[in-house]
């Protein structure tokens, strides 16, 4: 049966248009600092700015810090449902998809009250207190990714098998979860890592009312203040993306599963 | 899918210590539970209790009855209007482009191409996508002045405004239309050839095998993913504030400024604006987990 090719093509190229002229537009606009010519000027200003390399750099510390929380937190909790407490998987599911469905800022407004200065536990106190809480916050906002790509990839290998096998070896359970599990799901943890760092390092709503020096903070006031700085940013934004995505891509090759951004 | 066996059965070397495997397993899944009680029970729960206290905390309705004053409705409408204008857009488009990507017909490698990029632009959001839109239909922007130079039609003395409803709008369609082909490739994998063949082979037009075979099948799946894009939308707050800074009235902006300043001089209905949200939110993706429950049997 022959099918008409024309309105698939058209929509590729509508689409096309759609998803790469504004990127075409940004980065024409990023190059108009210098009157009558195209120069690269807005990208070096805003890589020489102090202020750009302590909030990306903060950004970075956050997600990486973010990263480590959530793979510690989520592979065991995914090898124990796995291994021996099928019964809780129901709950774990429901309690890793509830970020998608609070709303960031909701989420956060509650922390804000709950853990006020004044509060049984003071996590906004001091800045160290409130980059902690930051941190929890991101987990929070990674988690059903994180669980997500960590549970496919759990469920790809033999848990009870390797297991056993390591057991009759006579490994205790922190070896055989660091040196027996780990290795066998990190394309999964790297896959969910790389989602969780392209989501944190803009992340302006949480960052912004917790009132820490973050990246997306940054770019907002970068935005409200200048002309030719915020596409050269924006490109950059999307270059880290692409990045993160590639990553992803490459890692999880042969690795099915754990589809890119899929909820 | 071996895994269902439960906790007693099985186990060669656990004779001793059977009781305290399944110790282990809760003292190591704790952390997960602490955590997920202090950073996302409590603090919804906080909201919640919050909505239906008075200032000295005593039960009341009041908080709940006050959202519905005007500028609080507006801000949902508004809210509303632009997460399902572009829900309803993004599943357009995104289903043909992914019908377009993945049964075309069209060169082999289009697919990879398509749902990379999906990849890349459904997670391309906050500041630096408004920062992308006021560069391309901004004032200045570049397809404003493309317009101006070779078709001698200024898109702002048409009325456009990148600041405004539409604007928004035309910017979410930029991570909701890769959402929706990235969630809908697989389940137009999902149509089986032998149904197109056997519909063919029975005389079905084109139109009939749509309309009787594969949108019947398709359609919780369709419904689901539109209803996971509006919640995708209703929650977003940093692309609107970044291209239109306070002045399109969303009920996150709204519920931002209360957070920063109280701006409603009333802490609790700050509370019950963001119960209503969580309200809102939460009664759709019960929907989208209901349709997807029902997507699935025929998806497998």
């Amino acid at each position: 049966m022959k099918q008409s090719k024309v309105g698939p093509w058209i929509a590729i190229i509508i689409g096309t248009l759609y998803f790469v002229v504004p990127l075409i537009a940004t980065f024409e606009f990023s190059l108009r600092m210098r009157r009558g010519e195209y120069s690269f000027d807005s990208y070096a200003i805003v890589l020489a700015d102090p202020r750009f390399q302590e909030s990306f750099l903060y950004s970075t510390f956050q997600s990486l810090a973010t990263i480590i929380v959530g793979v510690l937190l989520v592979v065991p909790t995914a090898y124990w449902i796995q291994l021996r407490l099928p019964r809780l998987r129901g709950i774990v599911e429901f309690l890793t998809l509830l970020p998608l469905v609070i709303p960031a800022i909701c989420l956060v407004f509650g922390y804000l009250r709950l853990y006020n200065s004044s509060s049984w536990l003071p996590m906004t106190g001091n800045d160290t207190a409130t980059s902690v809480l930051l941190m929890f916050s991101y987990v929070a906002l990674s988690l059903p990714y994180m669980y997500r790509a960590v549970d496919t990839g759990m469920r790809a290998i033999d848990v009870r098998t390797l297991t056993e096998a390591a057991e009759s070896l006579g490994a205790k359970w922190p070896t055989i979860l660091f040196f027996v599990i780990f290795p066998n799901v990190r394309v999964a943890i790297l896959s969910g890592a790389f989602l969780t760092f392209a989501i944190v390092i803009g992340e302006f709503t949480m960052a912004s009312l917790l009132d820490r020096p973050a990246f997306g903070p940054y770019l907002q006031l970068i935005g409200a203040n200048r002309a030719y700085e915020p596409p050269a940013l924006a490109i950059m934004a999307f270059m880290i993306t692409w990045a993160c995505m590639g990553f992803i891509q490459l890692f999880g090759r042969g690795a099915r599963g754990a589809a890119i951004g899929t909820v | 899918m071996a895994q269902q066996s439960g906790i007693a059965v099985h186990q060669p070397a656990a004779t001793r210590s059977g009781l305290s495997q399944v110790t282990w397993a809760i003292i190591g899944v704790a952390p997960f539970f602490l955590f997920a009680l202090l950073f996302l029970i409590l603090p919804t729960g906080f909201l919640f209790v919050g909505s239906f206290q008075d200032a000295d905390g005593n039960f009341t309705l009041i908080n709940i009855a006050n959202l519905f004053q005007p500028l609080i409705l507006k801000a949902y409408w508004t809210s509303i209007k632009v997460s399902v204008i572009s829900a309803v857009l993004g599943a357009l488009v995104g289903f043909f482009l992914a019908y377009a990507a993945v049964m075309g017909g069209l060169p082999r490698w289009l697919r990879p191409m398509v749902m990379t990029f999906s990849g890349v632009a459904s997670n391309f959001a906050g500041v630096p996508l408004a920062f992308a839109f006021l560069a391309t239909l901004g004032p200045t922007g570049l397809v404003t002045a493309f317009f101006i130079e070779y078709f001698d039609f200024s898109i702002y003395r048409a009325g456009f405004r990148v600041v405004s409803t539409w604007g928004l709008i035309l910017a979410y369609l930029y991570f909701q239309i890769p959402l929706m082909v990235l969630i809908l490739a697989p389940a137009l994998d999902g149509l089986k050839r032998e149904w197109r063949e056997a519909s063919a082979i029975l005389g079905a037009s084109s139109w009939q095998y749509w309309r009787y075979v594969a949108l019947p099948v398709l359609w919780p799946s369709l419904l689901g993913a539109t209803i996971l894009l509006f919640a995708n939308a209703f929650g977003a707050i940093a692309t609107a504030y970044a291209l239109t800074g306070s002045l399109l009235n969303l009920v996150t902006i709204q519920l931002y400024a209360q957070i920063r300043g109280d701006v409603l001089h009333d802490q609790n209905l700050g509370y019950a604006l963001a119960f209503g949200m969580i309200f809102i939110t939460g009664l759709s993706n019960g929907a989208y987990i209901w349709l997807r429950s029902r997507s699935d049997r025929w998806l497998r």
